[in-house]
């Protein structure tokens, strides 16, 4: 959407954005700066746009839905995991840096490989219900669901893998196979969901050890910056519990 | 030359393409799925307001059955859909919604008892059953008979692509992210994959397979105005259009949605309006009745954005610094219901506009929305044209949603056109075992073409922009083929495209590489989605009559006895600037709902000489019958040997169970 500019005096923003494109042989990180004059209403998907079409058509990064649901633009924003598209420039100062996440295979700029993450991880943690029966008639009415539990599943359901909560945590900087509180929420989503089969002493297998709910040291570098505002405090808690005492059984 | 090797080649990995590969492969053939983003990224996601299918478990949805969700479809399509695809749809759609349940979507589910909602303005007690409790729950959406909308809070595509890409993960299939099919390798007459292009690396390969399936999405960023995502440009309708055989249908068909935020175009889900939201002018005055008395803000929503412009140019639109726009007002449903079942509207609001709609009123105005028209198919999926083509959800002409489709029938078809679809692909891989082998040659050939023409991208010479190419694209799709249409600005338009489409091929780069480059990317897409924008807007030009969506001034009505009939736009030679026209005819002879009023809009149509004929056939059939349902419809338009058999077969309700022993045959699916 382009804004026509009002006869106002705009600031002039200037974005510092860490640029390297690691496919190129010859290529070193560097940071560039682009100037460009603020609009009203003007979010960092608008501007990196104009950037991009004014400015510098080679710059890298990712945009979908730009209404802040898909999880493909999370990036450093002044050293904050956070959703570009909605962002604002009008709640930044005039100086604007942007860098890609950490932790993710860096493709170019601003983007990052966060699909090819979070899909080893759902493998990983076999993010998916687990059916209890083969053969399911369809034909039939659904099996009833509590409404309050289908809301509570849902609440954690909300994750869009942006992969912000991975990138803001210490332990996943440090331990390349850490599952993140991306999957640890994950686990603890389908561990409600009474659909799944599954059983405390499966989920011990897939997140009782240091790469899972024991490599978490509660920082919670994950909670503050979940643009989803996923209880993920309560949730890493309330699993450490159960999984110790899942340990503890034996 | 790489070369990948799959039974199935699926273009796209959202709800459609998913639920299609699971199907393939579920029956023994390998699928690889590809796609732009990482699956779930995928424009479903982005579906808030639910999913129709006919559960009648809510109190207002009782008395609900295939039958009015039939009727539905049909009058909201304006009699432009294929109705037996829409009864292979509307029998299919409840058996999704419960395969999803089982698969883990977080349905809402009805709580028994009292309940206070909000209907036409007023507070309403509505009484759940007993029988009802825990059971997925229903809302009220435009152009329904019914309370018909299954949803998961406001995240219901959220949950749904979550569910169903899961299901590929533990079925191990294969996506191949960020990978952008270019062409599709075909001899005129048998499909065999496609030519795809890295978007990491640049590198071009060939994806060899038995059946291909297009399932990319909508084209609504041919449009400045949309409420789809950045990816959804209609490469896949470009794909099958390049061809030169397979078809598109319908392309004029675009849907505009009442409430984009103004002037974003993100939208606000048609949820607000089904939970009792109302449109309101510059004098806060509630319009909506004025124009429908009937079904008010929930007429469909070809009616309802219609309804808007025309009140704007009334001058009752409300001026802001960036142009007019009319109110959405939910904060009548108070604050709970807002965070707690439209929360994502709440978010929306907040980030991108500042309002808090708990108290203040949102700024709205008609976005496009939706792309009926596609790649043409039989009623199994395949082109009619070029076999071994296939292609599912928004992106395909099936054609169940003619020239408007209802708000929450498109997430419903996804799902429910893969499962079908999905069986058809694996059927004609059995069948095609043993046929003669992939033309290598050919694929080397198509490979050459498209390394050509990114290669003549990067030599000097060309002095055209694409994003500026691009942009005036979009303006002029939104400035005259738009929703009040007439035949000057469609010529206008016509023409203009048809220059810009000789421009784009003259483009320059100003960072000229083959490997990861944005601006190559502009480069080759803005070529493809010009051509795509000269099928909606000719069709549009040619179509000299109003239906649906399609809304001419010049014609308002719509005219039965000349255009009850489907567009199919070819594209002959990479010469041409225009698409080739041609039509199918809608045969009244075998509607089970001939053409008549659709109870809101305008009223007078001009009938199709057929029309009474059938109409009196159709009563006489009805009244042999009366009392049985089943037996109506069977006798009116079979249509159950179009299905895959474990899709035939009734669906229970609390209001129609099966009794113990006559549960009908097939019907069940492995996990
Ligand atoms: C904001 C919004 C809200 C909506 N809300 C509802 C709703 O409440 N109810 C409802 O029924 N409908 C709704 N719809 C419509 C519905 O969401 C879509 O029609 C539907 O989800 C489309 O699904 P799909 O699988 O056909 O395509 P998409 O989900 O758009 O997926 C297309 C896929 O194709 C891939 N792709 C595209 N081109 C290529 C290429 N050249 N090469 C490789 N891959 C490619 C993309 O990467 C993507 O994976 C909404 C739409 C919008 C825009
Ligand atoms: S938990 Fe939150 S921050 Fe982490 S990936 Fe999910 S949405 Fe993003
Ligand atoms: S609490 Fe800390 S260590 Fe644990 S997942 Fe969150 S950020 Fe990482
Ligand atoms: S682009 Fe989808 S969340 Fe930002």
């Amino acid at each position: 959407m382009t804004m026509n500019a009002t006869p106002r005096n705009h600031r002039k923003l200037r974005f510092h954005i860490l640029r390297y494109n690691p496919a190129k042989a010859d290529d070193t990180p560097r940071v560039q700066v682009y100037e460009l004059e603020e609009a009203p209403g003007m979010t960092l998907f608008i501007a990196l746009t104009e950037i991009r079409e004014k400015l510098d058509p080679s710059l890298q990064f990712d945009f979908v839905c730009r209404a802040g649901i898909c999880g493909s633009c999370g990036m450093m924003i002044n050293g904050r995991p956070s959703l570009a598209c909605r962002s604002v420039t009008q709640s930044f100062p005039e100086d604007i840096w942007l860098a890609p996440l950490p932790v993710f295979e860096l493709i170019g700029d601003l983007s990052v490989n966060t699909g090819k993450w979070m899909r080893g991880m759902s493998e990983k943690l076999e993010t998916w219900v687990h059916l209890q029966q083969e053969k399911l008639d369809f034909t039939r009415i659904e099996k009833p669901m509590d409404p309050a539990l289908a809301e509570e599943v849902y609440e954690l359901d909300r994750c869009i893998e942006c992969g912000c909560c991975v990138a803001g945590c210490g332990t996943a900087r440090m331990r390349e196979d850490f599952v993140g509180a991306v999957g640890l929420n994950k686990i603890a989503r389908f561990r409600l969901d009474p659909r799944d089969a599954r059983t405390d002493e499966d989920f011990y297998e897939l997140v009782g050890d240091d790469n899972g709910v024991f490599g978490c040291m509660s920082l919670l570098g994950c909670h503050d910056v979940c643009p989803k505002q996923l209880p993920l405090q309560t949730q890493i808690a309330f699993l450490r519990r159960k999984m110790v005492a899942q340990g503890t059984k034996g | 030359m790489k070369i990948v090797h799959t039974d199935v080649l699926v273009i796209g990995g959202g709800l459609a393409g998913l639920r299609l590969a699971i199907g393939a492969k579920r029956r023994g053939h390998d699928a690889i799925i590809l796609s732009l983003v990482p699956a779930k990224r995928s424009h479903s996601k982005a579906a808030q307001g639910g999913m129709q299918a006919s559960l009648g478990n809510v109190a207002k949805g009782q008395g609900d059955n295939e039958d009015v969700h039939f009727e539905d479809t049909v009058r909201g399509s304006d009699w432009g859909a294929d109705q037996e695809v829409v009864r292979m749809f509307v029998n299919t759609a409840p058996k999704a919604v419960r395969e999803l349940a089982a698969w883990g979507v977080p349905w809402s589910r009805v709580r028994k008892g009292d309940r206070t909602v909000i209907i036409n303005g007023q507070k309403v007690t509505i009484t759940e059953r007993d029988e009802a409790q825990g059971l997925v729950a229903q809302r009220d959406f435009g152009g329904t008979k019914k309370w018909r909308t299954c949803y998961a809070a406001d995240g219901t595509g959220h949950a749904m692509i979550n569910a169903v890409a899961d299901q590929a993960i533990a079925d191990s299939i294969p996506v191949h992210e960020r990978m952008e099919a270019l062409a599709l390798i075909h001899d005129g007459n048998r499909c065999y994959g496609a030519v795809v292009r890295d978007l990491v690396s640049g590198e071009l390969s060939a994806y060899v397979a038995t059946a291909t399936a297009v399932c990319t999405g909508g084209a609504g960023r041919v449009y400045r105005t949309t409420t789809n995502a950045v990816i959804c440009e209609g490469i896949g309708h470009a794909l099958a259009l390049e061809t030169g055989v397979s078809a598109l249908g319908n392309m004029e068909a675009i849907q505009f949605h009442p409430t984009g935020i103004f002037p974003a175009g993100i939208l606000v889900t048609e949820g607000c309006r089904g939970d009792g939201g109302l449109l309101k002018d510059v004098d806060g005055h509630r319009f909506m009745p004025d124009y429908e008395p009937e079904k008010k803000e929930l007429a469909s929503r070809d009616v309802v954005s219609r309804r808007m412009e025309e009140h704007i140019k009334k001058g009752k639109g409300h001026q802001s610094r960036f142009g007019t726009h009319l109110w959405l007002d939910i904060t009548l449903l108070g604050e709970k219901h807002i965070h707690t079942n439209l929360r994502e509207v709440w978010d929306i609001c907040h980030y991108f506009l500042g309002v808090d709609p708990v108290k203040e009123m949102i700024p709205v105005r008609p976005a496009q929305h939706y792309t009926m028209g596609g790649v043409r198919t039989d009623a199994s999926g395949q082109s009619a044209t070029l076999k071994g083509l296939f292609s599912a959800g928004e992106a395909s002409c099936w054609d169940m949603h003619g020239f408007n489709r209802l708000g929450g029938n498109s997430v419903a078809e996804t799902v429910v056109a893969g499962m079908i679809v999905g069986e058809s692909v694996a059927d004609y891989c059995d069948a095609i075992a043993n046929a003669p082998t992939v033309p290598m040659g050919l694929v080397r050939e198509f490979v050459e073409r498209e390394q050509a023409k990114l290669a003549a991208f990067t030599k000097a010479g060309g002095k055209e922009d694409a994003s500026v190419i691009k942009g005036e694209m979009q303006d002029l799709m939104t400035a005259k083929v738009g929703i009040f249409r007439t035949g000057a600005d469609l010529e206008e338009a016509v023409d203009k495209l048809q220059k810009l489409l000789v421009r784009s091929r003259s483009i320059g780069l100003r960072s000229p590489t083959l490997g990861a480059n944005p601006e190559l990317v502009t480069a080759y897409r803005v070529q493809r989605m010009l051509k795509v924008a000269l099928t909606v807007a000719y069709g549009a030009c040619v179509r000299t009559e109003s239906r649906g969506a399609h809304f001419r001034q010049d014609y308002p009505q719509r005219n039965d006895a000349e255009w009850l009939k489907r567009t199919l736009a070819t594209w002959k030679g990479d010469a041409d600037t225009l698409p080739t026209l041609a039509y199918e005819a809608l045969d009244v002879g075998r509607m089970e709902l001939p053409p008549g009023w659709r109870g809101y809009g305008a009223k007078d149509y001009i009938d199709h000489p057929d029309t009474p004929a059938r109409q009196s056939a159709v009563e006489a059939i009805r009244a042999q019958h009366a009392g049985d349902r089943f037996a109506t419809q069977a006798a009116l338009m079979p249509y159950e040997h179009l299905l895959p058999e474990y899709l035939r077969g009734r669906n229970e309700r609390i209001d129609e169970r099966f009794a113990d022993g006559d549960r009908p045959a097939a019907a069940t699916t492995g996990q």
